[in-house]
């Protein structure tokens, strides 16, 4: 269902990049939030040819990105996404960066605004092993994808793929896509059903205004 | 064609700008003759497409990468340009010219008005950065350079990169102002203050006629350096350099220079006093205090880069308290605003605002990164490493 690496002359990026990236059309203007050190916008300037800007809020990961010839700034997806004029990009990317938003809704609103179309890839509080550990253990779940103790996590707006769902319901957000991916990086279901929401550790939505 | 008596002692070529072509100045004056002297560095290559303009800070010059004919010190950026260097000669074509109202070659107070035969003193006009930069279009125009590739520059040689990425966006591939701002601030107006009046105080400065006396206002030229150079340092820069350290003798319940920290200024300001000009200093800090882009368009600073197709990179250090990180986010927000292409990077350092002139392997390795990427949407062929 998801073309990943050709096998030719891309390298391979983490999954869920991967995933992001087979979303992006070829040529257009992308704005990748919380790009980190730039890997993702590197491999589509490389492999889509497209204008990519990145927004990230380390200095290391922005230092690293610029170094890199990446068109970087550093900055922040809760404060500073309200400078950008609206439909200035075809995709604005939030790739695992919303729950550690301040204000993810306002976050999503304005990628919206910003961007025809929305990309945003989280954790899934949903998997099944994140409500074992809680039902079981009675502990903060720490697993794979969210690999931080409770008390010193930036994770502080964790949600589950049905909460995003009726999240953009209400948000008035059309669901292009959605995509779930399972703990060794498989791609599952459509992220539509009940079962994603189970099995799912991570999920990708494709999103766009009404 | 003028030939200013100071042209043996500036070495490099120099533009001649005839009556027929004056610079026609924002304070509403045609100036002409006008001279640029300037330096280049690495070759045009066949497409004119590989020239970078690298413009000099308030008392800087266009000797980038050569001993400084006055001091027979290395060039201001020496160890930024040369073959492999961040800014390499042998893939880049380098050009740097003495600022409009400087003292190193181009017209400016010191130098002789033909029309008098004298030196113009106060009677140059004043100018600003905008006319500064006009005064290199023509340069740039005279080399036949249709597009530059990059304008790079720090401090007041950040303000004029920013003028040309705002006055001629299509003449600017790419664009670095570092650790500048779009505007003076109410505290660098007041610094700027500080060292004029210094200078005016001076005895020596003659209302601005000094040449013709034979006299130089060196104390109060010195003062301004003096009090200009605290602000280019953090505090924690100098606390490492003197901390509270004593010249060796102890205290001399006196006014000598008993503290390390004293002795240095006073170097500071005597050394500056033999390469510069007290009227030239008045004149550029002036057009630093005039410049304002956001008030050039109608206080919105956003309007100013409406539409740029220029890729910038700002650039600002953490202590840099003349020119503050804050000031370079004005402008990346700016730019944002009209969703222009902008990488910006705060480079961590604790040498303050004179960062840009120093050894900081971080600053280089960004502004090598941002250049490749540039070179490479120019098609520029890489580079060597």
């Amino acid at each position: 269902m998801v073309a990943l690496n050709n096998g030719m002359t891309a390298p391979s990026i983490r999954v869920d990049l991967q995933l992001v990236a087979d979303m992006v059309d070829p040529r257009s203007r992308v704005l990748d939030i919380g790009c980190g050190e730039g890997i993702l916008l590197d491999y589509l300037n490389r492999f889509k040819q497209v204008d990519g800007r990145g927004i990230e809020l380390s200095m290391a990961g922005v230092r690293a990105a610029v170094a890199h010839g990446l068109s970087v700034i550093q900055g922040d997806a809760d404060t500073d996404l309200k400078d950008y004029p609206s439909a200035a990009f075809d995709y604005v990317i939030l790739s695992q960066t919303l729950q550690a938003t301040r204000e993810p809704k306002r976050v999503l609103e304005n990628m919206l605004r910003i961007g025809r179309r929305a990309i945003v890839s989280f954790p899934n509080f949903g998997h099944w092993r994140v409500r074992l550990s809680l039902l079981g253990h009675g502990r903060m779940p720490v697993t794979e994808t969210l690999t931080y103790q409770w008390c010193d996590t930036p994770n502080i707006h964790l949600c589950t793929i049905r909460d995003f769902r009726v999240l953009c319901d209400e948000l008035g957000i059309v669901i292009e896509r959605a995509i779930s991916l399972d703990s060794r990086g498989r791609t599952r279901f459509d992220a539509a059903g009940h079962l994603a929401n189970w099995l799912g550790e991570q999920a990708v939505f494709l999103l766009r205004r009404v | 064609m003028t030939v200013s008596d100071q042209d043996a002692a500036f070495p490099g070529p120099r533009l001649d700008l005839g009556q027929d072509a004056p610079l026609h100045l924002d304070c509403g004056v045609d100036l002409a003759p006008v001279t640029i002297a300037y330096r280049t560095y690495g070759h045009l290559n066949a497409d004119r497409s590989n020239a970078i303009l690298v413009c000099h800070a308030l008392t800087g010059d266009q000797y980038v990468a050569d001993p400084n004919p006055l001091t027979g010190k290395p060039g201001w950026w020496q160890q930024l340009v040369g073959p492999g260097r961040v800014l390499d000669t042998d893939r880049y074509f380098l050009i740097c010219s003495n600022v409009l109202g400087g003292c190193m070659g181009t017209s400016g107070p010191p130098a002789t008005n033909p029309e008098t035969g004298n030196p113009w003193g106060l009677t140059f006009p004043v100018i600003t950065i905008s006319d500064m930069v006009r005064a290199q279009i023509r340069l740039i125009d005279h080399l036949g350079i249709d597009q530059l590739f990059c304008v790079i520059g720090g401090s007041m040689g950040g303000m004029q990169v920013l003028e040309w990425a705002v006055h001629y966006p299509h003449r600017v591939f790419s664009a670095v102002p570092i650790a500048s701002a779009a505007r003076h601030s109410a505290q660098n107006i007041a610094f700027g203050e500080v060292g004029r009046q210094a200078i005016i105080a001076d005895p020596e400065w003659c209302q601005g006629d000094y040449l013709s006396h034979d006299k130089r206002p060196q104390n109060g030229l010195a003062v301004a350096r003096m009090a200009a150079h605290i602000t280019y340092l953090s505090e924690a820069a100098l606390h490492r350099k003197f901390g509270r350290n004593l010249q060796g003798r102890g205290l001399t319940y006196g006014f000598d220079a008993d503290f390390q920290v004293e002795s240095y200024l006073r170097h500071q300001g005597s050394s500056f006093v033999e390469r510069f000009d007290a009227n030239s200093y008045l004149y550029i800090t002036r057009a630093m205090d005039y410049f304002d882009l956001a008030a050039d368009h109608g206080g919105s600073l956003a309007n100013a880069f409406r539409g740029t197709p220029v890729r910038f990179c700002v650039m600002s250090f953490t202590s840099d308290w003349l020119f503050p990180t804050r000031e370079s986010r004005a402008i990346v927000q700016a730019l944002n605003a009209v969703a222009a292409n902008v990488s910006f990077v705060e480079v961590e350092s604790d040498k303050g605002h004179d960062a840009f002139l120093l050894d900081e392997p971080e600053f280089h390795a960004t502004l090598r990164g941002f250049l490749e990427g540039a070179a490479e949407h120019r098609g520029l062929p890489r580079g060597g490493r």
